[in-house]
């Protein structure tokens, strides 16, 4: 049986030739993971003037807080958009046009396997962040960890899809990933990486509720750390953003594909 | 009644490119006001083609063969007109179509470049819905056709240029496919696999019915593949027939080479045929076709020949011309 164009042997062989291919590059990926310890750096900032007291963080929440971003980030990052871009360059997007199987599918199972070939490395930084800092040491309960996971898959969801909408534009412009390095800056500050979003000011707090960004860290980050966190509220906006930017892709790619010239094929 | 798998009617497609001047001023006045120009890369074309048959797509760089190849496999909408292959309108990528269909292109590459082709030919079964026992069958009977075997389980990186375009052959043909768009198969390759990428075709053609639509600047491919040619110049087709019958158009006429006991005058050919070589015995002469035989026969009777020889002009250099002026004429 197929839903969406999948069948249990399709997500098998996918996943596993995926995983077998990120293997291949298992240094290059350690040393993507080892570029993500932006949070471990925010971390000794704040630390530093012990500013997270302001917005009622002790020091132990705010380690808590970081590591936990570092891991949503771990699991959550996206790059559909420059492999794809690649991809429709060179005229590789076309063989995988004329199959039976949408082709982002196999953008998506790339993504997984890269996060499972990403997970040992994610432990043994997170194993070192303890070493230094064995105050911060805690284990969250199952009923958490599985909704931080949950709501990692979803901050996922709504990353992939948000790339996969400004991929879509490749079909128009051979430079489409530009796009997606004006969306950074917003991330950035918005997402939770740099710090949490507690520490904004309640009129930048207002108007970042109504964009993505927050559901990207701040909200799964908060939920590994067992920090005060609206739930319900959370995974009601991840829903309604993934329920959003679904159909935009879906449309903009019928719209991009009517458009692609199979250039450099 | 009406035999065609493939249907191309009215079929035009007009790309929209943006012209640039050199230089700085160029790139400014290209930033801030770029010039877009129609250019019509396929010019109302029709043609039929049907169940079995292997077609040659002839034309210069640029004439319009791979956009047509791309349109037919529904890869590219067209501007206007309509294709219909084995009754599906290619555009709308149906399941059923796509799993009728493949495209091979002889410079692009499906297989995963880290991995050994077999883990990409499992995920190709997968995702056509190839049972695993009759995958594993299929691979089998198409490498023995393509003589592969051990560069299988070899991760493709590694693989000559020759290999890698008999994986991606297998890979492409895994599902059985019964229409075959061939862009360039040999693009590349040297003579021994170009031979053998050609009688894997054929090979495949003879068993399977499958219909293959080809181009390819190799004339090789051409000759030893596709009785039927079509001949496409700036987007315009001008040319729908047999292959010899094309030469026989562009080459009406047959070099005749012989060489005599004694000295003769160039003079003494004179109302035989076209005198192209005259030196040491050796006389050369362009004859038309339909005079051949009583040509030669009267060379035959009034001169001493110890020797002749009747040659064909070399298809490419035919070709060449052809491509060329863009037309019969």
């Amino acid at each position: 049986m197929k839903v969406a164009g999948l069948s249990k042997r399709i997500i098998r062989s996918l996943l596993s030739t995926q995983y077998a291919n990120m293997l291949e590059y298992r240094v290059e990926i350690a040393l993507w993971a080892l570029s993500g310890v932006l949070p471990f750096i925010m971390l000794t900032l704040w630390s530093n003037n012990d500013a997270g007291s302001v917005f009622g963080f002790s020091q132990l929440d705010l380690s808590r807080y970081f590591l936990s971003a570092f891991l949503v980030r771990q699991f959550s990052v996206v790059w559909v958009v420059f492999s794809f871009e690649e991809d429709a360059l060179l005229g590789k997007l076309s063989p995988y046009l004329l199959q039976p199987l949408h082709p982002l599918w196999r953008y998506v199972s790339s993504h997984l396997a890269e996060q499972l070939t990403r997970l040992p490395f994610a432990v043994i930084i997170a194993a070192i962040f303890f070493l230094f800092n064995p105050e911060s040491f805690w284990i969250p309960s199952i009923g958490k960890f599985c909704l931080a996971w949950l709501a990692t898959l979803l901050s996922f969801s709504i990353s992939f899809l948000l790339q996969s909408l400004i991929a879509a534009f490749c079909f128009w412009s051979e430079k489409a990933s530009a796009f997606e390095r004006l969306l950074f800056v917003p991330y950035l500050f918005l997402s939770g990486l740099l710090a949490p979003l507690d520490s904004f000011p309640p009129s930048v707090l207002k108007l970042a509720a109504w964009t993505p960004f927050p559901y990207l860290i701040n909200f799964p980050a908060k939920i590994l750390s067992d920090l005060n966190v609206n739930l319900l509220g959370g995974f009601i906006s991840q829903i309604i953003w993934i329920l959003i930017l679904l159909p935009l892709v879906i449309i903009s790619w019928k719209a991009g594909v009517r458009h692609y010239t199979a250039m450099g094929a | 009644m009406n035999n065609s798998l493939i249907e191309v009617h009215q079929l035009s497609k007009t790309y929209k490119v943006a012209d640039k001047e050199p230089g700085f001023k160029g790139t400014v006045q290209h930033f801030f006001n770029r010039k877009m120009q129609e250019v019509p890369a396929v010019k109302n074309v029709n043609f039929s083609i049907n169940k079995g048959e292997m077609v040659g797509f002839l034309g210069a760089n640029g004439a319009g063969k791979t956009t047509i190849l791309k349109m037919l496999c529904g890869l590219i909408y067209p501007t206007s007109g309509y294709v219909l292959v084995g009754g599906h309108s290619p555009q709308r990528r149906q399941e059923d179509f796509l799993k009728k269909i493949t495209l091979v292109m002889g410079q692009k590459q499906q297989l995963i470049w880290d991995l050994p082709p077999m883990d990409s030919l499992q995920v190709n079964a997968a995702i056509y819905g190839v049972q695993e026992k009759e995958a594993k069958k299929r691979i089998n009977d198409l490498a023995e056709m393509l003589e592969i075997g051990e560069e299988l389980t070899r991760p493709v990186r590694k693989l000559s240029l020759g290999q890698r375009m008999k994986a991606e052959l297998l890979a492409s043909l895994i599902h059985n496919p019964s229409v075959l768009f061939l862009d360039e198969p040999t693009l590349g390759l040297d003579i021994n696999a170009q031979s053998r990428v050609r009688s894997f075709l054929a090979e495949y053609n003879r068993k399977t019915g499958a219909t293959v639509l080809l181009t390819s600047h190799y004339m090789a491919d051409i000759t030893a593949l596709c009785p039927r040619v079509l001949c496409i110049h700036k987007g315009e087709l001008f040319y729908d027939g047999g292959l010899e019958s094309l030469t026989n158009k562009l080459s009406p006429k047959r070099e005749v080479t012989f060489e005599l006991k004694s000295k003769s005058k160039p003079e003494d050919f004179l109302g035989y045929g076209v005198l192209q070589q005259h030196s040491n015995n050796v006389v050369t002469l362009l004859i038309p076709k339909n005079e051949l035989t009583s040509m030669v026969s009267k060379l035959l009777t009034n001169f001493d020949i110890l020797d002749l020889e009747i040659n064909d002009p070399p298809i490419d250099e035919v070709i060449g011309k052809l491509f060329n002026s863009g037309s019969l004429e």
